[in-house]
Formats: C-alpha cells, sequence, structure tokens
C-alpha cells in the first residue's frame, strides 16, 4: 500500500521505501526488544506499584479523613441531640415547676380571699347589727328630743306647757307619717 | 530539496553494535528515539514526586496509570488488570514515542511497520497462549460464536478464524499507517511554504494557506498520536479479554 508513496517520492533516492528496508528490521527488532523489555521490567517492578500506591495511598487518606469528619459530625450531632433534649427537658421541667407555683399561689391567694371576705363580711354583718341598733337608739332618743322640742317650741310659742302625753302622740303620729 | 517527505521516516545508522547470522545490527536514530522514549517515560513515572496533593507531573503519571487501569477494566474486566503492566507499557511506549515524533527533525518510531507488527505479534501471541493456558481447548469457543443456526456455522466459524488471524495485521497497519500518512501530509504543507516563500512576495501570500494548514495539521497530529495509542491499547484489551473469556 505505502509502496506507491515511494514511487512518488522524487529527489535522487534509489533506495526503497524507508519502512520496507528489510536490512533496517533485525536492528529495529533488537532495539525494540531491548527498550521495550527495559520498559516493561521498569514499568512493572517500579513505576507502576509506586504511583498505585501513591494512589491507594491518597485513597486511604481520603477515607479515613472522611471517616474522621463523619465520626466528629456524628459526635457533633449526638452532642446538639443531648443538649436539645436536655433544653427541652428542662423547658418542661420549668413549666411543671411554674405551673405548680402558680396553682399553690393561686390556692393560696383563693384562700386568703376567702377567709378575708369572710372576716369581712362577718366585721360588714357586725358593724351592720352596730348600725342598725345604734339607729335604734337614736331614733329613740330623736323621739325623746322630739317631743321636748315640741313642748319647748309650743310653750315659747303659746306659753303655756304642753300636755306631755298629747305631745308624745302627736311626735310619734309625725314620726310615723 | 530537503523537501523529500520520505527522507524523515530513514532509519540511519549511529554505530554498529554487532552481528547476528550475518545481519548487522546496528544502533540507529529508531533505538535512539526507542530508548528516548523509555527514558522520558520513566522519568514521567518515576521522578515526579509521590505528594498527597500531586503536582502537574505527578498528576499527569497517575492520570495516565489510571487512563488504562479504567480502560483494563472497562474492556476485559478486573481479571485483565494482569496484563496491566504490558498494557500500560504498550500504550506509553506508543503514545510517547509518537508524541515525540510530532516535535520538528525527530524520529517517529511507530512509522516504521516492522515496530507496529512486533508490538501487534507480542499481543497477538500473549493473547493465544494464555488463551490455551486458561482456557484449554475452550479457546476455540472464540471461534465459535453462541446463537448460530448449524447450516451457517461453519462459514462463521470459518470467518472467526481468518478475522482472528486477519487481527494482528490490523492492529499493527492501523497505526503505522495512521503515523505514516499523518507525518507525510504534515511534511508536504510544510514543504509549500517553504517552496512558495522562495518565490518573494506573492509567494509569501500564498504560503499563508499550507503554514496555516501545518499548524491545524499538527494538532491534530498530535490528536492522532495519542488517539492511535489509545486505540492500539484498546484493541489490546478486546483481543485480551478474548483470551480471558472467550466464547460470548
Amino acid at each position: 500500500m505505502a509502496t506507491t508513496a515511494q514511487t512518488s517520492a522524487d529527489g535522487g533516492q534509489k533506495a526503497p521505501f524507508p519502512p520496507f528496508q528489510k536490512d533496517t528490521f533485525a536492528s529495529q527488532l533488537v532495539s525494540l526488544l531491548v527498550a521495550f523489555v527495559a520498559l516493561y521490567l521498569i514499568v512493572s517492578r517500579i513505576a507502576l506499584p509506586r504511583v498505585g500506591k501513591t494512589i491507594d495511598d491518597r485513597q486511604a487518606a481520603i477515607e479515613s479523613d472522611l471517616a474522621a469528619a463523619q465520626k466528629l459530625k456524628d459526635d457533633s450531632d449526638g452532642a446538639l441531640k443531648a443538649y436539645e433534649s436536655e433544653l427541652a427537658a428542662a423547658r418542661a421541667r420549668a413549666q411543671a415547676i411554674g405551673a405548680e407555683t402558680r396553682e399553690k399561689l393561686n390556692a393560696a391567694s383563693e384562700a386568703e380571699r376567702k377567709a378575708l371576705e369572710d372576716k369581712l363580711s362577718v366585721k360588714l354583718a357586725e358593724a351592720e347589727k352596730t348600725i342598725a341598733s345604734t339607729r335604734e337608739t337614736a331614733m329613740s332618743n330623736v323621739r325623746g328630743i322630739a317631743a321636748e322640742a315640741a313642748s319647748a317650741i309650743v310653750q315659747r310659742l303659746t306659753g303655756v306647757a304642753p300636755d306631755g302625753k298629747a305631745v308624745d302622740s302627736a311626735v310619734d303620729a309625725s314620726l310615723k307619717g | 530539496m530537503a523537501a523529500d517527505p520520505i527522507h524523515q521516516f530513514e532509519i540511519t545508522k549511529l554505530f554498529t553494535i554487532g552481528h547476528i547470522g550475518g545481519q548487522e545490527i546496528a544502533f540507529t536514530n529508531s533505538s535512539a528515539y526507542m530508548f528516548l522514549s523509555v527514558a522520558v517515560i520513566s522519568l514521567l513515572m518515576l521522578g515526579t514526586g509521590r505528594r498527597l496533593v500531586p503536582g502537574r507531573l505527578q498528576s499527569v503519571a497517575e492520570l495516565s496509570y489510571e487512563f488504562v487501569a479504567s480502560t483494563i477494566r472497562s474492556t476485559a474486566g478486573s481479571e485483565g488488570m494482569k496484563f496491566f503492566p504490558l498494557v500500560f507499557s504498550l500504550f506509553m511506549f506508543i503514545c510517547i514515542s509518537n508524541v515525540i515524533g510530532i516535535i520538528p527533525y525527530t524520529f517517529t518510531v511507530s512509522s516504521h511497520l516492522i515496530v507496529t507488527a512486533a508490538l501487534a505479534l507480542l499481543v497477538f501471541f500473549i493473547v493465544l497462549i494464555y488463551g490455551f493456558y486458561k482456557n484449554g481447548l475452550k479457546f476455540f469457543k472464540l471461534f465459535v460464536p453462541s446463537g448460530v443456526p448449524i447450516y451457517i456455522l461453519p462459514l462463521v466459524v470459518l470467518i472467526e478464524v481468518i478475522s482472528f488471524f486477519l487481527k494482528p495485521v490490523s492492529h499493527s497497519v492501523r497505526l503505522f499507517a495512521n503515523m505514516l500518512a499523518g507525518h507525510i501530509a504534515l511534511k508536504v504543507f510544510a514543504s509549500f511554504v517553504g517552496m512558495l516563500g522562495a518565490i518573494g512576495f506573492i509567494g509569501w501570500i500564498g504560503a499563508i494557506l499550507p503554514l496555516g494548514l501545518t499548524v491545524a495539521l499538527t494538532a491534530l497530529e498530535i490528536l492522532v498520536a495519542f488517539l492511535q495509542a489509545y486505540v492500539f491499547t484498546i484493541l489490546t484489551c478486546i483481543y485480551l479479554n478474548d483470551a480471558i473469556h472467550p466464547g460470548h
């Protein structure tokens, strides 16, 4: 195939197309054999294990770092969860204490209020009784005063001391009216 | 004129090493570039540090390692990893020597059919020997695809056998022809620049197009240099897979 290229090659070259010069084959094969075997030995014995180990080491380092990071993250997640549950418990406790205290205080104030109300109602009743009796006495006093005053007024007006009984009945009538 | 596009493929003897069976064994420019490739690969794989956070060259070394490893795993399975050093050597040798060959005035090792044929035959015989070593006579199942009607089976087996023995041919010629043709095209277009430039001012303007093409072709050749190494490697993996798991 490529021999046709050789015929088109001009310039005073009479030698055959270089890739088909048979006398160079042996030299090339020997060189290729030596070079390729050397390359194979270098690659298989030194280069690939070395590069492979570097890659594996890196992979291992990345994986252990990731594992460590994951562990730290888990730890911090756990700590966060513990903190949150602790916080929730504390909040619940605080609410319970608050509710309890409120209830206790409510009950206490309720009792105090009741006691005070009772005391006040007793006092009120007493006061009302006192007022009633006071008014009664006052009213009876008023009758006496009114009778005296009426007789005095009558005396002053008429110059005659009125009859006590008549005055009394008149006062009673006016007090009733 | 130095614009002969074939000149770059010439083998020049640097010194004679000895004789084997009357055949002169010489250290040639091809030998020099083979050893240069080996040296570059060794330098890349060994001289680039082993740090946890890789530098650029260390990344290249590790990328080529993982690239070849994943190629083998995806085509030949994890059992193919026992051929990792071989496949890696093949890939790096072809890739690095191809890339070196793009540099002007250098020699491209794989532009010689004898070299690519030797590498392809190496793979062929490894497949053949390992296939029989691992599978015994079951290796012949490779030539007998399952689910083929019995009346066309002989024909299919014949085709399979022929294709099996033609594999090293296509394997080697593909790489050789690609490198050869690419370098010839590159040289032809580059020589246009020189020829047109010699004419004068109008020639300079005319040379712009072949110059641009040369640049574009060089980029293409860098791609081809890598791609052909990859193609050679993945075909090697596929053939090795035949040896590991025949008859599917």
